[in-house]
């Protein structure tokens, strides 16, 4: 592997400020990369190469002049497919954007250029964001690096994969029920859902408003600090953006966990997980007691309910959402004689299977006479899962469970089940429907040698702490990211 | 929860989406099962509990009432898939009297 590729963020940055290496240099090498990898792993539903050479040597211009450059200066990054990107096909992994071209940039991906990151590629996804194997994209399934029989979850598994596989040392996910955490452990990288609220949703494809938040995929804790202060801060042109600054994280972010207390969610240590990721996890969490902080136990009562009340309360909220494709604005449009059969028979063609099954669902629980006892009723347990956390809270600086129950799984081995595909997703549902931040942290391989993720959770705006006591453990555990053994990219890819 | 091949064809056609017998068939049986297990936010007694829509309460967002340019109509039409004169085409939907 070209050692460009295998630095991270923060080892680039200090290689392109002290001119050892041109940003021009770093791009080449991560699009050569892509060459080699992305035939095997398919991250990417369309590679930039122009434009990201443009943007590199716009770089190099204005360093060589002496001009200011931006704080992730000529750092490749993997884009989900569900930002606008002006002028560039955006299509969310769907039929029904294929060719879709946004007159406008999304709030992230201006600040993303303010900051001179590269953008590569724009990364495959699940339709929509919905799914967490990356198998519901409309055009292919992206593998994981680890095992390429096996998805990198989702919905993000383009970013994250992309990350895994060295093609860039950041990407951008979205993240509404688990879909940035859930592949980052499945892929063994980084993945951060912000506190909602925190990044900007202007230009994001919307799916479900009050759980989608746009987070920062990286290798190292501190590559998706920087990343995640990048693109941060309020947004007047998003009425649920919190009117705060960027957060800094990076003052404390070595300041260790001695003293901090780290509460054990009970009930995400039960039924239901493999043997391989509980081994792995609980091997993690004793290493915080090792560091100095007090290790407790902590339940949250009503985080049992959380998948039964996301799987009413997303739905309802994307068959809202998605009404918009209508064949009349953008977007694909199948000819009919009035134009509620041109509507229908253009939501036919355009979805996919999740993203109609998600429709119904919504549709059906906001319907006349079921609202109060499912959407209503979702919305109650809803503030009990809030205040769930609240009392855990009062007595913990920082809360952890595993991030998934399994590792990675194969490729077509949960697609005729969408409720077991849906439990994916059960330990990290609950901080979308809080509101909170959580991170997904590589901790070690399973027997098999699949990568576990151990999830941090914090308050509320609690990134300082989530960020230092995730680095904490990065800095004892010294993960090895780089994907390995038989059936790996790394047996196809040198 | 279980659901009728009728229950699926009216939730279809107040979402405006066509679908083949075969694919109301499939849905009736998914639907049930999702919603059956959704069903379980019903056993917790919630009836004085305030819902929660957003996480972050935020009330009355207003910004300042100063004009900015906005996207001109030619380039918001110039991504629909009928457009004349400015204006998105569809197939009439008011009949002559």
């Amino acid at each position: 592997m070209h050692p460009l590729v295998a630095a991270d963020a923060v080892g680039l940055q200090r290689l392109l400020k002290a001119r050892e290496v041109s940003a021009t240099e770093i791009t080449q090498a991560h699009l050569d990369r892509i060459a080699d990898t992305d035939p095997h792993v398919s991250a990417f539903i369309r590679t930039l190469d122009q434009a990201a050479l443009d943007h590199a040597r716009d770089i190099d211009r204005r360093l060589s002049a002496g001009q200011e450059v931006g704080a992730l200066a000529g750092l490749p990054l993997a884009l989900k497919d569900i930002l606008c990107t002006k002028g560039v096909e955006t299509t969310c992994a769907s039929r029904v954007l294929q060719h879709y071209r946004p007159p406008y940039d999304a709030t992230v991906v201006r600040k993303l250029r303010q900051a001179d990151a590269i953008v590569v590629g724009k990364a495959n996804m699940d339709e929509f964001a919905m799914g967490s194997s990356c198998e519901n994209s409309a055009f292919f399934p992206t593998r994981n690096p680890w095992d390429l029989e096996r998805v990198p979850g989702g919905s993000s598994g383009g970013s994250v994969a992309a990350v895994a596989a060295n093609d860039a040392p950041l990407g951008i996910g979205t993240d509404t029920g688990g879909s940035v955490r859930q592949p980052a452990a499945l892929c063994g990288v980084i993945g951060v859902k912000p506190t909602y609220g925190l990044v900007s949703r202007f230009g994001l494809i919307a799916f479900a408003s009050s759980l989608d938040q746009v987070g920062p995929i990286a290798r190292t804790v501190g590559d998706a600090a920087e990343l995640l202060e990048a693109i941060a801060g309020h947004d007047p042109r998003d009425a649920t953006s919190i009117p705060t600054e960027a957060p800094d994280l990076h003052s404390a972010l070595e300041a260790g966990v001695e003293g901090l207390r780290v509460g054990v969610v009970r009930e995400f240590m039960g039924e239901g997980m493999a043997d391989g990721v509980r081994q792995v996890v609980t091997a993690a969490i004793d290493r915080f007691a090792a560091l100095g902080a007090e290790v407790v136990d902590v339940s949250l009562p009503h985080a049992g309910y959380g998948v039964s009340a996301y799987y009413l309360i997303a739905p309802s909220e994307c068959s809202s959402n998605l009404s918009r494709y209508d064949g009349v604005r953008y977007g694909l449009r199948v000819d009919g004689e009035t134009t509620e059969q041109m509507m229908a028979s253009t939501r036919e063609a355009g979805f996919g299977r999740e993203v109609k099954r998600r429709i119904m669902i919504g549709t059906y629980a906001l319907s006349a006479g079921y609202y109060d006892a499912y959407y209503a009723q979702a919305q109650r347990v809803r503030t009990l899962i809030i205040r769930d956390y609240e009392a855990a809270y009062a007595g913990c600086d920082v809360l952890v469970s595993p991030t998934s129950p399994t590792t990675a799984f194969k490729l077509g081995e949960r697609a005729a089940d969408p409720l077991a595909m849906y439990l994916s997703d059960v330990y990290t549902i609950p901080s979308n429907l809080a509101g909170a931040p959580a991170l997904s942290l590589p901790v070690g391989l399973d027997h098999d040698g699949l990568p576990v993720g151990l999830q941090l959770m914090a308050p509320v705006l609690g990134e300082p702490v989530l960020f230092r006591a995730a680095r904490a453990l990065e800095r004892e555990l010294a993960i090895d990211s780089t994907p390995r053994g038989p059936g790996s990219l790394a047996q196809v890819a040198a | 929860m279980s659901l009728t091949t009728d229950d699926v064809r009216h939730v279809a056609r107040l979402a405006r989406i066509a679908l083949s017998d075969q694919e109301v068939e499939a849905l009736r049986g998914e639907l049930s099962d999702i919603l059956a297990y959704a069903d379980k936010v019903g056993e917790v007694a919630a009836a004085d509990v305030p819902p929660t829509s957003h996480a972050y309460p935020l009330r009355n967002v207003y910004r300042d009432d100063t004009p900015q340019p906005s996207l001109p109509a030619d380039e918001a039409t110039a991504t629909a898939p009928q457009a004349e004169q400015g204006r998105f085409r569809v197939p009439r939907i008011v009949e002559e009297p």
